[in-house]
């Protein structure tokens, strides 16, 4: 067998520690048990190797080390004459079979009374067992700040009492919504070019859909994500950014590809017809050769419906534009109350280029950088002026 | 678990005031149907916020101002104590308070024991 001892641990953090947070009641006493749990590991495995059924043991140890502490911290309360209440831990915990509790546990994180980029912080640590550094560097704010984040999260799930449970079904769907948006943020977070983020954003989708077989949303954003990051190593070339129709195909990942649209079939074959599973179609529709862009307004068109937001509406017009002409593309985008977003600038500049409407569209490129400071897209607009200019022969 | 339900009235009672009887029938009602929800302890029915009387004591010396603490819009209307399972119970009977549709807001603290 060649798992590999970071592979067991990616795989069985967030299984140990939800399953331990539903046995001890306890966000911080599970963390150090499993945290524990996973440093004995890591000494021992190497030299003993892994054992047969490595969930069990490291539910086991956890589990010792946990009880060790409640015991240790019971001593030390009883020689100063307090009372430990809560004794939840005396139940033993079966130690055959572990309830799966990570659905609890993503709940609890994504709970509406947290802020959203604490649901972010604690949905990476507990589930997805980054550490508070790797988070920190990934949202780029210091270690510091992650950690009190995090303190504060836990703190809150803590004295508010955020229930640890999947909610009951009249709150689910608007819960489950909160969760998919986490996921679909930390993807989003990973799309400007931080890949773990956006690996991150899959396994986490994966995980999900394996715990929500059913649920035609959880498959349409997995979909969505497999299909969109399937374009990662074509999006750049050499750091630059390169638009979808003048990328190598031959380095968009087909089998991920395959994947997204199995993942976007069954969501279909579910009855869904949701925003990620909308968008998850326009995704797979976007890398079909020819492209169907008559097909993608329509999905756009469906979507705008269901969102009303004015930037799923500046989609349309680009597919529009390819189905009834520029023109028709940028009577939509002109219709848009979009003035500070830099893609309705890039999106009308393209357009009226098209268009020969030279000036306007430098005009347009020019806004579009002003409101950009993101170095390879600034560096894309810059090369987009500079071509203007060649044609026009004007500086 | 107690929580302490702090009702905020934020426009609440000028939209309350403008509503048809029936209307306004309704949100007493609903008043009345949370303080008799079991695990509600009723709060004292709160006075105006104009009413409101802050006390400072600055170097031994009171100092005594009109009006609330903070604004008038963000001073406290009311507040009842409630006892539930989780969060997510009191999430639900805050909910129910007529303040949270009409402008204002029901802010939920749980208690805390410092001592």
């Amino acid at each position: 067998m060649v798992t590999t001892l970071d592979q067991v641990f990616r795989e069985e953090w967030g299984r140990v520690l939800a399953t331990l947070i539903g046995f001890l009641g306890d966000f911080d006493l599970a963390e150090e048990a499993a945290q524990e749990a996973f440093a004995i590991a890591a000494e021992r495995w190497p030299r003993d190797g892994i054992p047969s059924n490595p969930r069990a043991w490291l539910m086991t140890t956890a589990r010792n080390q946990a009880t060790d502490r409640i015991r240790r911290n019971r001593v030390l309360a009883t020689k100063f004459g307090l009372l430990v209440a809560d004794n939840r831990a005396e139940v033993p915990m079966k130690t055959t079979t572990f309830p799966d509790e990570r659905l609890e546990l993503i709940f609890t994180c994504c709970h509406p009374a947290l802020a959203v980029e604490a649901q972010v912080a604690l949905t990476l640590r507990t589930l997805g067992g980054l550490t508070t550094d790797e988070i920190a560097r990934a949202f780029l704010v210091s270690e510091r700040t992650m950690a009190q984040r995090l303190v504060r999260a836990k703190g809150k799930i803590k004295a508010a009492r955020i229930p640890f449970r999947v909610p009951p079904a009249h709150l689910l769907r608007e819960r489950l919504d909160a969760v998919l948006a986490v996921v679909y943020l930390i993807f989003n977070e990973g799309y400007g070019g931080r890949d773990e983020l956006a690996a991150e954003a899959i396994w986490l989708g994966r995980a999900l859909a394996e715990l929500l077989p059913d649920d035609p949303e959880v498959r349409g954003l997995l979909a969505m994500m497999l299909l969109h990051d399937s374009r990662r190593e074509a999006r750049f070339s050499d750091g630059e950014l390169v638009l979808l129709g003048d990328q190598d195909r031959s380095q968009w990942n087909t089998e991920q590809i395959a994947d997204g649209r199995a993942e976007l079939d069954r969501a279909l074959a579910l009855g869904g017809r949701g925003p990620y599973v909308l968008q998850a179609a326009i995704a797979s529709l976007h890398a079909a050769v020819p492209c169907d862009w008559a097909q993608i307004a329509a999905l756009y068109g469906e979507l705008t419906r269901l969102t009303a937001s004015p930037v799923v509406e500046l989609n349309r017009a680009i597919a529009v534009a390819e189905t009834d002409g520029p023109e028709a593309g940028l009577r939509i985008v002109d219709g848009l109350g979009l003035d500070d977003f830099r893609y309705l600038h890039s999106t009308r500049a393209e357009l009226l280029k098209r268009l020969g409407r030279t000036d306007e569209a430098r005009a347009a490129y020019r806004r579009a950088r002003e409101l950009t400071d993101d170095g390879a897209e600034r560096r894309f607009l810059e090369r987009r002026l500079t071509e203007l200019a060649a044609t026009t022969g004007s500086g | 678990m107690k929580y302490i339900m702090l009702i905020y009235q934020g426009t609440a009672l000028e939209q309350q005031a403008a509503l048809p009887e029936e209307e306004q029938k309704q949100v007493y009602a609903d008043y009345q149907g949370i303080n008799q929800t079991p695990g509600v302890t009723p709060g004292l029915p709160m006075g105006l916020p104009q009413n409101a009387t802050t006390v400072r004591v600055e170097g031994g010396k009171t100092l005594t101002t009109d009006g609330p603490f903070v604004g008038m819009k963000e001073a406290v209307g009311g507040l009842f104590i409630l006892e539930a399972d989780d969060l997510d119970a009191a999430i639900e009977i805050a909910a129910r308070v007529p303040a949270a549709r009409y402008g204002g807001a029901v802010e939920i603290r749980p208690s805390e024991v410092y001592w």
